[in-house]
Parts: structure tokens; sequence; C-alpha cells
């Protein structure tokens, strides 16, 4: 960027990765976040996510600096800013409810933090920020004669203009609604890869999270349950809490005896089948065979399956049109229900409930996660959860 | 903030046609509502003040016993006050230092009760109204005794050499002073306290992190979204502080008399009823002068 040399001396210092060593955070009993490392290279856009309570929004307030860490450090490039005074981190954070100030115009809320930094004139890049976010003439304006969505981008430029090293974003589309929210990801991420900033994104949509983050850290229970490229962790969970939280997916609990070659042989409600070994968390003992409901297809006889697809039969018990897709439950011959979602591609008519099926899949799309002994039901998500559409 | 408004769909009632407009009726509705409170108005506020008006422009020379004529004796004014002008500059003097104490005091009070005190935060509200469970008077009465020669805090004051050996606090200007600022802090506390109970604290994060020191954000944040209660607090103390005299009765001498207290003679003592009214509203037109002034610089859109 050009024209902030006014900028006091270090903030244009390079800012270098951030990195969480060991953090903790406890209140009271309840540990919050559970000595979580992680490293959050430069210029990247990280995704953290995870459902309500996880410890998500305790670590990016612990690295804003509004959350004393229990134990641990923040890193910024080699600095530990963990101690640091909100006010004196290179860090800004666009807060959930805005949190605009009312008593001033957007202007003036823009150009807050360079104000407080006692830069003086502040027009041009007031206006650039507005410019920015597309909200050129709204600069006399009070924040409560803006809708959600305007809110939403003042909250973005007033944190941008500081340049910071790294920009907090805590849930800021959770109050938009949908179609707002999907504009809004398309142009935070614009607005990511025009300023190179790096952007720590918390949020519980993991629609949210695949559409803008290059990386992802799914969060559960206050540690990181896997981390990585959205695609990466979806067509290959970890665990399977991360199966079921990013996306959903058919958890057949299942038993394996290891590796054959470069397969696992499985065992599942006295069926056999296979996966590659590549695609195996674990491949001995108790394991979850997993497919994703978008790669489970339907045949309605077992001739029909393609060659080298793994099958099981079933009724369709019920189905549920959604625009993209049919999603499909299907109860096997053991009891369980699996979940299948047909893409209406106009290809294939759809299937009627009390229809019997063959539900086969490639197991080149199949994984092995490990499952806890004990654990011996089926993890299969219902079909009243948020729906991924059509993403195969 | 987009808050979604829930609005029930369901009232309760059977869904059913909705009632026949009765617009004749809604329309007068709010004139009902207006007319018990402006009755009382005008009755007992502007017919007497009508009245005292006339009585600011009495000839002089009338006394109640061979009656007042109505002469529009506009003299009537600047005679009181060119007698009595150390009185209104006492008052007016008075209750300014006063309200500095006051502010000094009421404002972090309102602040930690409504940021900091938790569950205390009921119990010390009442702690600010308790006193005015009592009366007045006796309050001030109470504060003759706290301030008497052979109290305590006298003593203790002249122990530590702040007063003299024969050092006084009672009927002193600054017994007058503590007299004003105890008894009207509530009415600056309160109406601070609702606006800084309604402070979001998400929007003290923001300022922090956005580079504001503590301080800056009390400035830039904190002052500036409590003005409402801030304005609204200090008219109501200002204003009752100006016109009492009850404080300079009970804790001064006529050296601290102010201008209630002799408006107060005016009226009851000496019966000079015209003197009493000029006074009357002088006062109120120099307390609306101050008052418009105040709003004019501290102006903000929610008060005027």
């Amino acid at each position: 960027m050009t024209g902030m040399s006014a900028k006091t001396t270090g903030r244009d210092a390079p800012a270098g990765d951030l990195r969480l060593v060991n953090l903790t955070k406890r209140f009271g009993i309840f540990t919050a976040v559970d000595d979580l490392g992680l490293t959050i290279p430069q210029g990247s856009f990280f995704a953290l996510l995870g459902a309500s309570g996880c410890g998500k929004t305790t670590t990016l307030r612990m690295i804003a600096g509004l959350e004393q860490p229990t134990s641990g450090q923040v890193l910024l490039g080699d600095r530990d800013i963990a101690r640091l005074r909100p006010y004196k981190r290179p860090v800004n954070t666009v807060f959930q409810s805005y949190a605009l100030f009312p008593h001033l115009n957007i202007f003036e809320n823009v150009a807050f933090g360079l104000r407080r930094r006692g830069i003086r004139s502040v027009d041009d890049e007031v206006m650039r920020m507005l410019a920015l976010v597309q909200l050129d003439d709204f600069g006399h304006r009070r924040p409560a004669q803006l809708s959600g969505g305007q809110q939403q981008r003042v909250a973005l430029a007033r944190a941008l203009i500081n340049q910071p090293q790294v920009l907090l974003l805590d849930e800021p589309l959770g109050a938009l609604d949908l179609k707002l929210r999907r504009q809004m990801q398309i142009e935070l991420k614009r607005i990511q890869t025009e300023v190179g900033i790096t952007f720590v994104h918390v949020t519980h949509d993991q629609e949210e999270a695949m559409t803008m983050a290059d990386t992802v850290a799914v969060m559960n229970a206050g540690r990181i349950e896997q981390l990585g490229a959205p695609a990466d962790i979806y067509e290959y969970p970890g665990t399977a809490f991360v199966a079921n939280f990013l996306g959903q997916s058919n958890l057949l609990a299942a038993e394996a005896a290891g590796p054959a070659g470069s397969e696992v042989p499985v065992t599942a409600h006295g069926a056999n089948f296979s996966v590659p070994a590549d695609r195996a968390r674990a491949d001995r003992g108790t394991v979850y065979l997993g497919v994703r409901p978008e790669k489970l297809h339907l045949a309605d006889s077992a001739d029909r399956v393609p060659a080298g697809h793994q099958h099981v039969t079933g009724v369709v018990t019920d189905a549920s049109y959604v625009g993209v897709s049919t999603q499909y439950l299907v109860r096997t011959g053991w009891g369980g229900e699996l979940s299948a979602f047909a893409a209406n591609s106009g290809l294939g008519g759809r299937l009627p409930v009390g229809a019997s099926v063959v539900a086969h899949w490639d197991p080149r799309h199949a994984f092995l996660l490990p499952r806890k002994p004990g654990q011996d039901d089926d993890r299969t998500a219902g079909l009243l959860d948020e729906p991924v559409g059509a993403s195969s | 903030m987009t808050a979604l408004a829930h609005v029930p769909t369901s009232t309760g009632q059977p869904p059913g046609p909705p009632p026949p407009p009765r617009r004749g009726r809604h329309r007068l509705l709010p004139y009902l509502l207006l007319l018990p409170g402006a009755a009382w108005l005008l009755l007992f506020f502007a017919v007497p003040l009508f009245q005292l008006a006339a009585a600011s422009l009495y000839d002089p020379s009338g006394s109640l016993a061979t009656g007042y004529a109505l002469t529009w004796a506009f003299g009537n004014y600047p005679d009181v006050l060119q007698a009595y002008w150390p009185q209104f500059a006492r008052s007016f003097g008075y209750a300014g230092i006063a309200l500095v104490l006051a502010l000094l005091m009421g404002y972090p009070l309102a602040y930690a009760i409504a940021q900091k005190a938790g569950r205390w935060k009921n119990l010390l509200l009442v702690c600010v109204v308790a006193p005015m469970f009592t009366s007045f008077l006796v309050r001030t009465l109470a504060w003759k005794t706290i301030l008497s020669d052979n109290g305590a805090l006298v003593g203790l004051l002249r122990d530590v050499h702040l007063l003299g050996p024969d050092g006084r606090l009672l009927a002193t200007p600054i017994a007058v002073i503590l007299g004003l600022t105890y008894n009207f802090l509530p009415f600056l506390v309160l109406p601070l306290y609702a606006s800084l109970e309604r402070l979001d604290h998400r929007l003290l994060e923001a300022a922090g992190d956005l580079y504001a020191s503590p301080v800056q954000t009390f400035r830039r944040v904190t002052l500036p979204l409590s003005m409402p209660g801030l304005i609204a607090g200090t008219l109501l103390f200002f204003i009752p502080a100006t016109g009492d005299y009850i404080n300079a009765e009970l804790l001064g001498t006529p050296n601290e008399y102010m201008i209630g207290n002799v408006i107060d003679s005016a009226f009851l003592v000496r019966l000079d009823y015209p003197q009493g009214a000029a006074l009357s509203f002088l006062l109120m037109a120099a307390i609306l002068a101050v008052v418009f002034g105040y709003l004019r610089r501290a102006g903000t859109e929610e008060v005027l």
C-alpha cells in the first residue's frame, strides 16, 4: 500500500508468522483453550472453525489482547505479544457485534484508529478505505442509519485502515442474511487478497470457512482437531468429529485387521469392504468406515453398480428435495441409516420412499478413522442438519 | 445493529377479522391522555406563575395591609438586583463548586455501580437512594451535627492542623457547599448511572483494539456516550442547588445566605411580595440562561 508514510515505526516492519505456543486459558475449573499450538503463516486467510464453546473466540480474544492467557505465548514474528495491552498490539479486530461507535459518524469511526495514533491527515486514507468497502458516500452518516451489511463493512474498514499485521474476524458475518453473507464472503476474500494482511477468521459456519480460508483449523473442546486446506480436510477428515462437523459423513462402525497390500480390508455389520491404505487414519482394530453422502450413489439393483464400487442394500425411508439435490435416508439391512445426496442434474429419476435400493461408493472416496472401542453405533448425520449442497 | 426484533405472531386471541378502525377515538386519545397533566400544570403552575409575574410588577410601596396596586413597576427588577446581587452571585458560586465536587465523586461512583459492581449493583443503588427516604431537613440537621465545633470531624482536622485551633466548619461557606453537594448528589448519580449502564462494554473493547489507551477510551467513547446522563444529572443537580435555602439557613450564617434565603424572607418575613416575586423571576431567568448556555455548549441532539 502507498501513502502510509506517516505510520509509526515498527508497524511497517514485516509482520512474520503468528504463532500460538502452548496457549492455555482457564476460567475457574473450565479450560476454554487447552495447550493450543498453531502457526498461522503471514498473509494467509486462516479460519478457526468450531461449535460455540469450543474455545475459538477465546483464542481470538487472546490474540487481540482482550483476554489474558493463563499460560503460553502469542508470538508475532519473534515478539511475544501475549502480555501486551490491546492498544499496543499491531492487531485489529472486526467484532461480531461490529461495535461501531454510535456517537461518531462513519468517517470518524473509520478514522478512529489513525487518530488515536496521532495521525493528523486522515482524509485520504479514510476515503480510500471507504472506497475499498464501497461506502464512498456514507462518511457523514451515523452507524444506526446503515444496514447490517453496511455496518459490517464499516467495521472492516475501521480495522483495515490501521494496516494491522493480523486482522481478527470474530464471526463477522453471523448477523447477515444468507444472500448478503455469500456476497460478503467473496468480498472479504477479495479484500484479503488485495491487502495481503494475515486474516484470522473465527466462525462456526463450515461453509463460510471453506469458502474463504486457505487453511482451516477445526477446533473442539479447546484443542485443534485438524488443520489443513479446506478440500484436504473435507475429502479426508482426521477424526469422526471433523467428518461430521465439516460437512456430513456416514460413519459405519467397523473392524480392520491391518493393511493387506495397498488396501485395508474392513468388516462392518457382517459385510466386507476395503479402503485404499492411503485413506486410512487407522488400519487396525475398531475403526469407522466413512463415506460422504454425496459420494454415496443409489442404484435400483445390484447389477447397475459400477465395477469396482462397493455397496450395501437398503430401503429409502426419506427423500427431501432441496433444490440442487435430493437427500435420501436409506435404511440398511442391519437397521442403520445412511444419508445419500443425489445432485438434481436431470440425469436419472428420483427414488420414491419405500424403494429398495443399492447404495454404492467408490472405495477411493471412502476413508477409515480411528474409533474408540465401545462406540459401536454408526454415526450418520441426519437429514435435518445443514445441507452442504451438491459439492461433489 | 441488526437486533432481530421477534414479533410474536399470536397474541393469544383466536384469529379473526381485525376490529373495525375507530379513527375518531384514536385521534382523540393522545389529547385525553394529556388532559390530567395539562390541567394540573395550568392550575398549579401557569396560573401562579402569571400571578407571580403580576406581583413582581406591583407598586413597591404597597403592603399586605394597605393592598397592592399593579403599576407595571419594572423598576422592581433593577432594584432587587442592586440590593441582592451578592446573594445571586453566591448562589451560582456555591452551586457551581458543589457541582464540581459532586461530579468528581458522582461520576466514578456511577461508573463503578454501572460497569463494575456486578451483583452488588442493586444494593449500591439502594445506598445512593436510601438517604432520600429521610427528610431533606433531617439530613441537613444531621450535617449540622457532623460539622459541629466539638464533633469528631472538626477535631480531626484541628489535630492534623488543616484547621486552626479555633477553626470551624459550621457557619462557613464550606459547610453550605458540603451540604449542597451531599443533598443533591443522588440527582446527579442516578441519570449518570442510567447512561453508563447502557454503555456497551464491547465499544470499550473496540476502542482499546483501535489503539485508544484507557484515558483516550474514556475521553473518546465513555464520556461522549454518557453525555445525555451527564447533562441531565448536572441540570437536576444545579437547578435545585442554586435555588436552595435550607443548607445556607441551617449550615451557614447570613453571610452565606443564598438567593433562596432572600426570597424566603421576602415572602414570609418581610412580606414584601413585589420584591420576592421579582427575585423569583430573576432567579428563573438566570437559571434558564445558564442552562441554555450550557446545553448550547454541550450540544447533544438528545437533549435539545
